[in-house]
């Protein structure tokens, strides 16, 4: 892959781009995250050394820096901490009266927002996103999330009438890279919410957020033992879903993982829910308003580089208006900047790993072998850090792997259709079904397609929107059970009928 | 006194709103009849039976789903006495004909009971609605033939499924007769295909099979983690336990699916 670099310059289109403007650098400061050189397991409410005696090292995509160290978690340290949640369980939490357990939600919520800028700012170096998508996005609907499930605590009988919703036990959560926070609280908090401890799991490139949510949980007084936080790579994941004393699974990533964890756990009982991959379609109709569904499909795909498992990553555009709606949308591709995460300015950060970029670079490797027509925007990408352009393929087959399979980059891929009947078919030829977008201004057309489109959400003349309140979640191999709502609150419950 | 002789009824399978014998040839005997022993074939095509009904009985109005289900406990209730003697207990008969009924009335109030309109901080309109999860593989109960079946099955299918079901390998005669019971009544051919045989033979099939949406595990004996390992092939979703009736029991077979919209002029 040595030589990416040198066809990326050869396949650029030169012409030139309106609307460029030259930005001076508008770094964010650093200085308000304060990093310990080396950090610990969270469990019982304190820092311990790891059993397995490993350390890893979380670097900053953007710089390749080394940010600081953290332990590596064996099954020996994961069977403490379920121990610990347990017994936390046993012993206090599950007894605790709903409308206090909603309090230490608030307090959790309200500690995210008073510290909001220093989580974005290390989400942003740790995780390499734009830091106006961790400031405007992320931290927001993490705080958001736990003041929403922060109220449900001590109002479930409402949410399940005549039912007695009671606590599982102790959850075992695995989360992804790609929003590490804002995961975070989309896992703990409806788990608190009803009742249940925690043993999560941050992500082997992304653990610093997590590791510094353990200061707002000390800040929120919550009892030691509820929350453990334990890193580490895929074998403490593994070791995690495993344990014989969880009573509950939840994992986000992809669906390659999201079967195995569902084979490892079969027979067990546990309570299982799964977040995976996607290969959303953005379907664009001939009246659609093309500018609006050109800043949807933007997006769509270019939001935190492509790392989103609901990205809009096929675009499927009405034949008759392919030319006008391509070009318009390579024109805006021209506008996007990429570069330092840090950077206010920036809309394209760094892809989060080496492994990732070099998945990419496969993935789009291959659609040019196979006869996509590839285009990237004329951008100068930093010298060092791992960074990809935004790229958009046309001449792109139904069969072809950048149609089929998940790229989680900058990376679209263009087909046609004719009628409604072919949008549909076309964009349900897929084994996910996590997301997908349609752009139309008839009302009809609007309804008929969220119909048929099978998908957990639909985006209707917009994209990428979420909200605690909004069930999230897939059909088909993109997973199941919801995250969200009154609907991310079934996942963490047992019922006495 | 001249005894008549009884006509004697051939149990087949229900696939596709036919009833074919085992495209293997092969039957055992049980109950007093020797009824078909499905083969993995005869289980590839109900479930291609079923998945070629999906979009028919998936988009009828919900209001229509629940009269032709209303209408297949008609038939049901018409049949009790056949019934009764096939289970030899009136009472699950009755149990299970006002079951059929009670999730009949279901199919235009489970979207009002599971949906949700969600107040978002932003201007969207946006609401959550279930939806069909696609084909149900169903293995019945092995005692209570006909009413453990009800009351797996018509959950199942008021939510616009369709389903292969796996009848009782040592009590099948109630499966097969309630296959006739729907096959004369005005379900469509495919929503619900009946395979009667070996479970052991069949549930691993029907556990792995890649157009098999949903695992419904709740009657099946024994040891379930081989079929829950085949399930995670293709992400099934996988029912593993549901007492009585509820209709959190049709939600287990359903998708929810959240709409946004914006809000403007």
């Amino acid at each position: 892959m040595d030589g990416a670099v040198s066809d990326v310059a050869k396949r650029q289109d030169r012409s030139p781009v309106p609307s460029s403007f030259d930005y001076a650098p508008a770094p964010e400061a650093r200085d308000l995250v304060r990093l310990e050189p080396r950090y610990g397991l969270f469990v019982g409410g304190e820092w311990v050394e790891p059993r397995s005696g490993e350390y890893e090292t979380s670097v900053s995509p953007a710089t390749e820096e080394p940010l600081a160290e953290f332990a590596s978690a064996n099954a020996e340290d994961v069977d403490v901490a379920v121990k610990t949640a347990r017994d936390a369980f046993e012993n206090g939490w599950s007894d605790l009266a709903p409308g206090e357990r909603a309090k230490y939600l608030y307090r959790i919520a309200r500690l995210l927002q008073e510290r909001s800028r220093e989580f974005a700012v290390l989400e942003s170096l740790d995780g390499g996103k734009p830091i106006k998508e961790s400031r405007d996005v992320d931290l927001p609907l993490a705080a958001a999330h736990f003041f929403y499930y922060a109220g449900w605590a001590d109002k479930l009988e409402y949410a399940f009438p005549n039912r007695n919703p009671r606590p599982l036990g102790v959850a075992a959560q695995v989360i992804p890279w790609n929003f590490p926070l804002l995961m975070l609280s989309w896992k703990i908090a409806p788990a608190l919410a009803t009742g249940n401890t925690v043993v999560l799991k941050p992500a082997e490139t992304t653990p610093l957020s997590a590791l510094l949510f353990c200061d707002v949980l000390r800040q929120a007084g919550l009892p030691p033992g509820v929350v453990n936080i334990v890193t580490g790579d895929g074998r403490a994941g593994a070791a995690l879903v495993k344990h014989p004393d969880v009573d509950k699974v939840a994992f986000t990533g992809s669906t390659e993982v999201g079967k195995e964890i569902q084979r490892a756990i079969a027979g067990s009982g546990k309570k299982l829910t799964l977040e995976l991959g996607g290969k959303a379609a953005n379907v664009i109709f001939d009246d659609a308003a093309l500018d609006q569904a050109v800043e949807g499909v933007i997006n769509g795909i270019y939001f935190n580089q492509g790392h989103v498992c609901c990205a809009g990553s096929r675009l499927l555009v009405q034949e008759s208006i392919q030319e006008q709606l391509i070009a318009k949308l390579k024109r805006r591709m021209g506008t996007l900047r990429v570069g330092d995460p840090l950077d206010k300015n920036t809309d394209v950060g760094a892809i989060n790993s080496r492994e990732q970029l070099e998945k990419i670079r496969e993935l789009v490797a291959s659609g040019e072998e196979e006869g996509a027509e590839i285009y990237q925007p004329p951008c100068r990408l930093p010298e060092k850090g791992w960074f990809f352009p935004p790229t958009v393929f046309t001449s792109v087959a139904q069969s072809y792997r950048i149609a089929q399979e998940e790229i989680f980059g900058p990376v679209l891929s263009v087909l046609t259709f004719r009628t409604p009947d072919e949008a549909v078919e076309k964009a349900n030829n897929t084994a996910y079904g996590l997301s997908a977008g349609v752009w139309t201004e008839k009302g009809s057309r609007i309804l008929s397609m969220a119909q048929r489109l099978r998908a957990g959400v639909v985006w209707a003349n917009t994209f990428n929107r979420f909200d605690p309140a909004s069930p999230f979640g897939g059909y088909k191999e993109s997973g199941f059970g919801r995250e969200g709502g009154l609907h991310g609150l079934e996942p963490y419950v047992r019922f006495d009928e | 006194m001249t005894n008549r002789l009884p006509v004697a009824k051939t149990y087949k399978l229900y696939v596709d709103g036919k009833f074919p014998r085992s495209e293997s040839g092969r039957t055992y005997e049980v109950e007093g009849a020797n009824v078909a022993r499905a083969s993995r074939k005869d289980l590839r095509d109900a479930v291609r039976a079923a998945r070629k009904a999906l979009p028919g009985w998936a988009s009828l109005t919900a209001y229509n789903r629940g009269q032709v289900l209303y209408r297949a406990a008609e038939m049901l209730e018409g049949r009790r006495a056949e019934f009764t003697e096939l289970v030899g207990d009136e009472a699950e008969v009755t149990a299970a004909v006002d079951r059929w009924i009670w999730y009949a009335g279901w199919a235009d109030k489970l979207a009002q009971v599971l949906g949700a309109s969600n107040p978002v901080a932003g201007p969207y309109f946006n609401f959550t609605i279930p939806e069909p999860v696609g084909v149900v593989g169903l293995v019945a109960p092995e005692e209570s033939p006909l009413d453990g079946l009800v009351a797996r099955l018509a959950p199942a299918i008021v939510g616009g499924n369709t389903a292969v079901v796996l009848a009782s390998e040592r009590r099948p005669l109630a499966a097969v007769t309630l296959a006739e019971v729907l096959a004369t009544s005005d379900v469509p051919g495919g929503v619900v295909n009946v395979l009667t045989g070996r479970k052991d033979e069949l549930s691993p099939v029907l556990a792995g099979h890649m157009d098999v949406n949903a695992l419904d595990l709740v009657g099946a004996d024994g040891d379930r983690t081989e079929l829950e390992r085949l399930a995670a092939d293709n992400v099934k979703r996988v029912v593993r336990s549901g007492e009585g009736q509820s209709p959190w029991h049709a939600a287990a077979y359903l998708e929810m699916k959240t709409v946004w919209h914006p809000i403007g002029v």
